[in-house]
């Protein structure tokens, strides 16, 4: 564990020192932003807004006190929104979907030489594969947890107002109430941090595949399974910290 | 030139490098020949600086490149010109997109324009002017081995290593690329380092062979040379070759079989 830890840091450390030129990283994290980011907006958009669509109704169904008003509908799912579900179930859902594409990429490129083909031209292959990598994650999250936050409460009032649970007016109401601006902070700080621990995981299962292609595969599973186990432990610790 | 003195290297306590020592001249084709497992790829990747050699230094035209500085190292691995066994293309990348890579990064600068020149120039060398549109998956095993060519000489490297540049390939086509490599070697006058198996590249263009055994250097000399080496390690390798079988049978059932080889050889001309 504390050697895997330590390959982890000079992993890292190899990465940043010995950079390529400016124009040849920005080049590169613009193409994997592009990977990352735009080409996730779908499934995205459709596990936020479904996500906020059955909060709402369960809260709900739970919510049968009369004395309760029906603004809270719209309060909690606001409040689950920001602080848990947008950023942990959108980091989840990427790392299953970026990091399996990270990790599968690198170690396929990585079996068929063309790492090493990197390396003998004199080319920093930690630098030109990994770094745009990681930057555009870090980038590329936050903005899919904004995308997230605003179509799970979008989600919500569509379910609560189509399927008549409450009206329009009490879920804005709700939504409006004591809104601590903090939160949205603390759901981007969550977002840049899951964003280097799937990368990074990922990126770091990835380059160090050997083997055939079966190894890829175990690669990529082993990417997405410690990268969620890593983005839970975050969460709570991140909770603990700055809540 | 490149010089190899006293180099080890183990995996795990097993040695698989046990002092070689050799020279690979220049303007020549250097064939590193041995059986499967006799530590050939892996001195090759200890030359390249794929892998650091445990001890011994390797000096590339007088420069020592082992335990150097990095930007020595890297002003000697911007010469090197490698083409891999698998031919180790970027599949994201088109052929000319390959063969512009190292031009992209190692020469920043050239224009676009030259850049794109001396790409249609290195396809055109390699005989695949019109592929450069192609993605790698589209081409065949040999068409690859002539990109991976083309991008080794791209940079104008000085050195150019080869790690078993005929696996995968046909008779006809290894024999082609055997050509083309022998033809780049001398045309540019650089250093190739081949690392193979195949006795079809002995006689095709073995100018000097260095025979690997259980990771020694047990003889180093020319195709000319070969044939009658008193190693018998070399011997056993050389005669269990399905090349020279099939030419040993010819020669049982009538004459010429063997001795088309080795005056193939003796003349510096393929069977």
């Amino acid at each position: 564990m504390l050697k895997t830890l330590g390959t982890f840091v000079l992993f890292l450390r190899g990465m940043v020192t010995r950079t390529e030129r400016f124009s040849v990283l920005w080049t590169r994290t613009i193409d994997e932003a592009i990977l990352i980011g735009v080409d996730s907006i779908v499934i995205v958009s459709i596990v936020s807004a479904f996500i906020g669509a059955v909060t709402c109704v369960q809260i709900a169904y739970n919510l049968t006190n009369p004395l309760i008003p029906q603004s809270t509908i719209g309060y909690m799912v606001r409040e689950m929104t920001i602080l848990e579900l947008a950023p942990t179930i959108t980091s989840i859902v990427l790392a299953g979907k970026v990091g399996s594409s990270i990790a599968g990429g690198l170690g396929t490129m990585r079996i068929t030489e063309q790492v090493s083909a990197l390396e003998v031209m004199g080319i920093n292959s930690t630098s030109y594969l990994v770094l745009p990598r990681i930057i555009a994650a870090l980038v590329m999250f936050p903005m899919l947890v904004i995308l997230a936050m605003t179509l799970s409460i979008v989600g919500g009032y569509l379910a609560g107002t189509l399927t008549g649970v409450m009206t329009a007016q009490d879920y804005i109401e709700g939504i409006r109430t004591d809104f601590i601006p903090y939160n949205i902070l603390f759901a981007l700080i969550k977002a840049v941090v899951f964003a280097f621990l799937v990368s990074g995981i990922s990126a770091f299962k990835g380059y160090n595949t050997t083997g055939g292609a079966l190894e890829v595969g175990a690669a990529s599973t082993g990417a997405v399974t410690n990268s969620i186990i890593a983005i839970l432990i975050a969460d709570f610790a991140l909770a603990a910290l700055l809540l | 030139m490149i010089e190899v003195s006293n180099i080890e290297k183990s995996f795990d306590g097993t040695p698989v490098l046990k002092g070689i020592s050799c020279v690979f001249e220049t303007g020549k084709c250097n064939l590193l020949l041995g059986g499967s497992g006799t530590g050939k790829s892996v001195l090759l990747q200890c030359i390249v600086g794929l892998m650091k050699p445990d001890i011994g230094s390797i000096t590339f035209d007088g420069t020592v490149y082992t335990n150097s500085k990095v930007d020595i190292r890297q002003e000697i691995r911007r010469k090197i010109g490698m083409l891999f066994q698998g031919s180790a293309l970027f599949d994201s990348m088109t052929v000319a997109q390959n063969v512009e890579f190292p031009l992209q990064m190692l020469t920043p600068e050239m224009t676009p324009a030259e850049r794109r020149e001396r790409v249609e120039f290195c396809l055109k060398r390699v005989g695949l002017e019109n592929a450069g549109d192609k993605m790698p998956a589209e081409i065949s095993g040999g068409m690859k081995k002539r990109v991976g060519i083309a991008r080794a000489i791209a940079p104008h490297c000085t050195y150019l290593f080869c790690d078993e540049p005929n696996s995968g390939l046909d008779p006809a086509t290894s024999i082609k690329i055997d050509e083309l490599i022998r033809e780049i070697t001398h045309e540019y006058g650089i250093t190739t380092v081949i690392v193979t198996h195949d006795m079809n590249s002995v006689v095709e263009i073995g100018e000097h062979i260095i025979f690997l055994h259980k990771g020694h250097k047990l003889w180093d000399g020319t195709k000319e040379e070969i044939l009658n080496a008193e190693v018998p390690e070399l011997k056993e390798f050389i005669f269990s070759s399905s090349l020279v079988r099939a030419a040993k049978k010819v020669d049982d059932e009538s004459e010429g079989g063997l001795a088309a080889i080795t005056e193939g050889a003796t003349n510096g001309g393929g069977i």
